[in-house]
């Protein structure tokens, strides 16, 4: 019988731990478990056997740590082997009586991912490849990947098992007494994930005893439409002469793990401090339970690497700011690689309350592969909002769903031919809650007949590939209404049949409604609360319009999805401050300057000058911002650089140097004077550039992850008005020199934190001095002296940023 | 002697205001700053996790090398801090990769903030490290014990590997070592803590410090 039949009719027992067994028969702390399966294979065997005459259906091999990181590939492959005979001799040996199986044991890599850790996600995946790849070459049933503390992590070990067999696969995740994973994700956010992918059962292993697990595994069991995995430990360690003892006894574990059973769970087994002792006490326990039916759940759901969003009753937020359709500034920032916009307008949406972002950063001059991957993978940095990855072009679809942490939403697939051959793969392998926008290969239907029927195509076809009903959430399209009076009563129309009749999600690219008419804001939102009413479950929409944000809530309020009014309440005053805040930005703009005399506008531009000069001495930056945006409707942004910002730079950074202004206060300011060159930037965008000293090359060096210094570094820098290309951290030398020549840069900064990365630093001004002799070098960080510069050929030591700044003027001046 | 890993997880310790602005190198807050420092408190503390792994070894001391049993390290500086004990601890603490996420945010969006963060998470993982070592203090009987890491005077980096295989920290605490010897998340510290003598070892914090150019030198 195979593995997968079994699972689907039975409750499926797993083995119990290993590791404490081998620590009784001698096995060392710090010694790898690993070469046990060669040194001392009769006793991996025996234990084997043990678990599978207690009742196990499934042995583990002994291969937990057995990856390329901790062994040769020689190593590996004989690890591996010997693991896979020592688990099938146990199976030889006892009777037949009951299925049994040998699964590959795959256990975490033991190191952190990027950008968080120093593993790089595609290398994480080739390391669990190789291990798979042995296993399935061995003859192993199935794949169980198991302990993972990481969401990421796991994605990587899934893939690749994926990718290199098609073998049954068991994944389970070691959840903290929070109920998360170490890196934060939720039960639900990792069925999302893991369901999405294609995982054969979903569980949780290791870290607690049963009883604290019984939270997580409820939540698995409400979410998940696949088997449930317990695989607990026998509660907490303590030491009893010399030996490691666990809290839970044998028959108070089997009760325990038992009544989670009577629950749904259905692939059971123990973790550290578990014998075969337990695994018998629950077998017997359990042995006339009849497995309960696995229910289909059909839940509507994206994830992030902490959480979950479903589509269900409450409408979903999609902010639709990051996208450079229609605005100067965002291009600009794509065109110059300036990712730290686009993480500011995510992290800006996310104040506002969206609860996905869009990502779309297509623009004709740039490689959207390369681009869409960085911005999916920064943005994951700075928040933890699910993503809508939006494009045209399916290489940098699956760029991105690759890298993507979570279960990603796509935008889109149509019901053209090509794009369905050409999405539809990417969603059934990475999984994804894909847009199905309602069009084909003849266009948009003008009526909500013609539209639903391209959704009822596009559903069969989903179906031909095994993509559920449940992952495709329709688009019906929102048109301009002025060009066409009835645009909008066919998108309702659809949305409405699509909804009630077909009985899937819609969402809508709401704004496109008003283009071409003046006062958009009022179209959108009516449109908005309409479309709502018609059974939208999301809304592309901009956070940033008042009127969209008050009909959401409204609505939310009027339907009775916001208890007592809470959250409208919550959000009113914050609605009517905006509200004071456009109006007055209207005065000043219409009526500020009226009815003045000219030396009256004068001092009082004067004022606001100096009133900018303190705000960035105080580290006001948004007041800065806002001064600034003012000042530009009466001065030229190059006297407000040179006359104010400058100047007020220039203090703060003396008295830095005088020991009168603080490392904070001065990043406060330098801050504050970066939002005042952002509105000099947004106001000039498209036409001139602004001041440029320079091109500084800026990187921590390979080996080294720490970053604040370097970019404390280039926050300055860019206020003096350098150029700044920063290559982040543990960067390469290679990579350092190639952008140095391409850009012919005539300064570097390299920086490094700790004195086993100091080599890396020597390496790339070796290979500098060597390819690039025009430029200069300044080197910092905490280890870093004066001597220690000279020695590894540094041009200059800078002791802080200043001091940085400094050495730039002093070069590109001469 | 035990063979057996404990993981201890704390109640997250006292935070000293002081302490923090004294890594962010601000001598003397104004009110400016000291709301930051408390914004950056608020936004931080629910996201923290305070956890410790260790295991108690025997220690054997011959010239220059401390023996633990299961490794072996070279360091001269280590044998004068152990050499009154005939046990060590051995640890690993952490408060988790919540602090490098916020670290990484800010430092994209307010490197003011992130530096205050560096600070905080330096600050704590210093407070979790002392409330650990009153803990064992408590437990072994002793007034007060001491620590001593890697990286301090000549204890080479390259015993964490050591430190790490005996640990099992990726699956108690979630850490892990990089390939350049630094650990992720980075606030985390491992040491060893002497027990034995008439009282522990002490060691004052600079003095066994090669890093004579440290900003902090003889402040603590």
């Amino acid at each position: 019988m195979k593995f997968r039949e079994f699972l689907k009719e039975n409750m499926v027992y797993l083995d119990g731990g290993m590791g404490t067994l081998l620590q009784e028969r001698g096995l060392k702390p710090g010694e790898y478990p690993e070469r046990w399966n060669i040194t001392h294979s009769d006793v991996i065997t025996e234990i084997h056997r043990a678990y599978y005459c207690a009742g196990s259906n499934v042995v583990s091999t002994n291969t937990f740590g057995a990856n390329v990181l901790k062994f040769t590939e020689e190593e590996l492959d004989t690890i591996v082997k010997a693991a896979v005979g020592n688990a099938y001799a146990a199976k030889a040996s006892v009777e037949e009586d009951v299925p049994r199986f040998v699964a590959l044991d795959i256990g975490p890599t033991g190191k952190l991912l990027k950008p968080l850790g120093d593993l790089d996600f595609e290398d994480a995946v080739e390391v669990f490849a190789k291990t798979i790849r042995l296993g399935v070459k061995y003859g192993v049933d199935l794949i169980f990947i198991e302990t993972m503390n990481d969401s990421y992590e796991t994605k990587a070990a899934l893939l690749a098992a994926k990718e290199n067999s098609d073998l049954p696969v068991l994944v389970s995740n070691a959840y903290g007494e929070d109920g998360k994973l170490m890196t934060g994700a939720t039960p639900a956010a990792m069925v999302a994930m893991l369901e999405g992918m294609g995982a054969d059962a979903i569980g949780a292993n290791c870290s607690l005893g049963p009883r604290q697990l019984r939270g997580v595994v409820e939540e698995l069991l409400q979410k998940a439409s696949v088997p449930v995995i317990l695989k607990p430990n026998a509660g907490l360690p303590r030491a009893v002469d010399g030996k490691t003892v666990f809290d839970v006894t044998p028959d108070d574990f089997a009760l325990e793990v038992a009544s989670l059973m009577k629950e749904g769970v259905r692939v059971v087994g123990g973790c550290c401090g578990t014998t075969p002792a337990y695994i018998e006490a629950l077998h017997s326990e359990t042995a006339q339970y009849r497995p309960k039916p696995v229910e289909i759940k059909n839940i509507t759901v994206i994830s992030s690497y902490t959480h979950e969003v479903e589509f269900d009753t409450t409408p979903v937020l999609i902010g639709e700011r990051i996208n450079p359709t229609g605005k100067k500034r965002f291009k600009q920032a794509l065109l110059e690689n300036d990712i730290d916009y686009i993480l500011a307008e995510g992290v800006n949406q996310q104040e506002k309350g969206v609860h996905v972002l869009d990502v779309n950063v297509g623009l004709p001059d740039i490689d959207e592969t390369v681009m869409l991957k960085n911005a999916v993978c920064e943005l994951q940095t700075v928040t933890n909002l699910p993503l809508q990855i939006d494009t045209a072009d399916v290489t940098a679809m699956e760029a991105a769903l690759r890298r993507y942490n979570g279960k990603a939403m796509i935008n889109s697939v149509n019901g053209k031919q090509e794009s369905l051959e050409t999405v539809f793969p990417l969603v059934k392998k990475y999984g994804g809650l894909v847009v199905a926008l309602t069009l084909d290969e003849n266009g948009i239907p003008a009526t909500a007949e013609g539209r639903v029927k391209v959704a009822e195509k596009i559903l069969a076809t989903a179906e031909t590939y095994g993509i559920s009903k449940k992952d495709i959430i329709f688009d019906t399209l929102a048109m301009t209404v002025s060009a066409d009076n009835s645009a909008a009563l066919a998108t309702l129309g659809a949305l409405r049949t699509i909804k009630t009749q077909l009985g899937c999600h819609t969402s809508l690219g709401v704004s496109n409604v008003s283009f071409g008419l003046p006062a958009r804001d009022a179209i959108n939102s009516v449109f908005f609360a309409l479309a709502l009413e018609n059974g939208l479950s999301a809304a592309i929409m901009n956070p940033y319009s008042v009127d969209m944000m008050k009909t959401y809530y409204a609505y939310k309020a009027l339907k009775g999805m916001d208890e007592n009014c809470a959250a409208y309440i919550d959000k009113a005053g914050e609605f009517q401050s905006l509200q004071v805040k456009v109006d007055g930005a209207t005065d000043i703009a219409v009526s500020g300057q009226m009815g003045k005399s000219a030396t009256e506008i004068q001092l009082s531009v004067e004022a606001q000058a100096s009133q900018l000069q303190y705000a960035i001495t105080k580290g006001r930056k948004e007041k800065a911002g806002d001064l600034t945006r003012e000042l530009l409707l009466s001065m030229q942004p190059l006297d407000i650089v040179n006359g104010e910002i400058i100047p007020a730079l220039n203090i703060m950074g003396k008295g830095f140097e005088e020991k009168t202004v603080y490392l904070p206060q001065l990043l406060q300011s330098a801050e504050a004077a970066k939002s005042a060159f952002e509105a000099i930037k947004s106001h000039m965008s498209g036409s001139e550039k602004t001041a440029d000293k320079g091109t500084f090359v800026i990187a921590t060096v390979h080996g080294d992850i720490h970053d604040i210094g370097k970019n404390i570094v280039k926050l300055l820098l860019e206020n003096y008005g350098y150029h700044v290309v920063d290559l982040g951290k543990d960067v390469p030398p290679e990579e350092i020199l190639q952008k140095v020549v391409e850009l012919h840069a005539p300064l570097v900064g390299l920086s490094a934190l700790m004195t086993t990365t100091v080599p890396a630093m020597e390496e790339t001004i070796r290979m500098l001095k060597k390819q690039a002799p025009w430029c200069k070098v300044v080197v910092g960080g905490a280890v870093l002296t004066q001597e220690y510069a000279d020695k590894i050929g540094a041009d200059k030591y800078a002791k802080d940023a200043m001091e940085g700044v400094r050495f730039a003027e002093a070069v590109t001046n001469i | 002697m035990s063979q057996v890993i404990f993981v201890k997880t704390y109640e997250e310790p006292i935070f000293c205001e002081r302490e923090i602005l004294r890594y962010a190198g601000c001598k003397k807050a104004d009110v400016g700053m000291e709301a930051l420092l408390k914004e950056c408190i608020e936004e931080a503390r629910e996201k923290l996790t305070y956890k410790v792994c260790y295991i108690e070894l025997p220690v054997t001391i011959e010239e220059h090398t401390c023996d633990f049993d299961v490794f072996r390290v070279q360091s001269e500086k280590l044998t004068r801090y152990l050499r009154v004990c005939d046990r060590a601890v051995v640890f690993a603490a952490t408060v988790g990769v919540e602090m490098d996420r916020l670290i990484a945010k800010y430092s994209r969006l307010s490197p003011s903030k992130a530096l205050f963060f560096q600070a905080l998470g330096a600050e704590r993982i210093e407070a979790l490290c002392d409330r650990f070592c009153e803990d064992m203090a408590t437990q072994f009987g002793q007034k007060a014990l001491s620590r001593f890491s890697p990286g301090y005077g000549d204890l080479p980096l390259s015993c964490q590997k050591d430190i790490f295989s005996v640990l099992d920290c990726e699956r108690k605490i979630g850490l892990t070592l990089n390939d350049s010897l630094l650990m992720s998340p980075t606030k985390s510290v491992t040491a060893f803590m002497g027990i034995g003598g008439d009282d522990g070892p002490h060691i004052h914090k600079c003095s066994a410090c090669d890093m004579k150019n440290c900003a902090f030198r003889g402040m603590l």
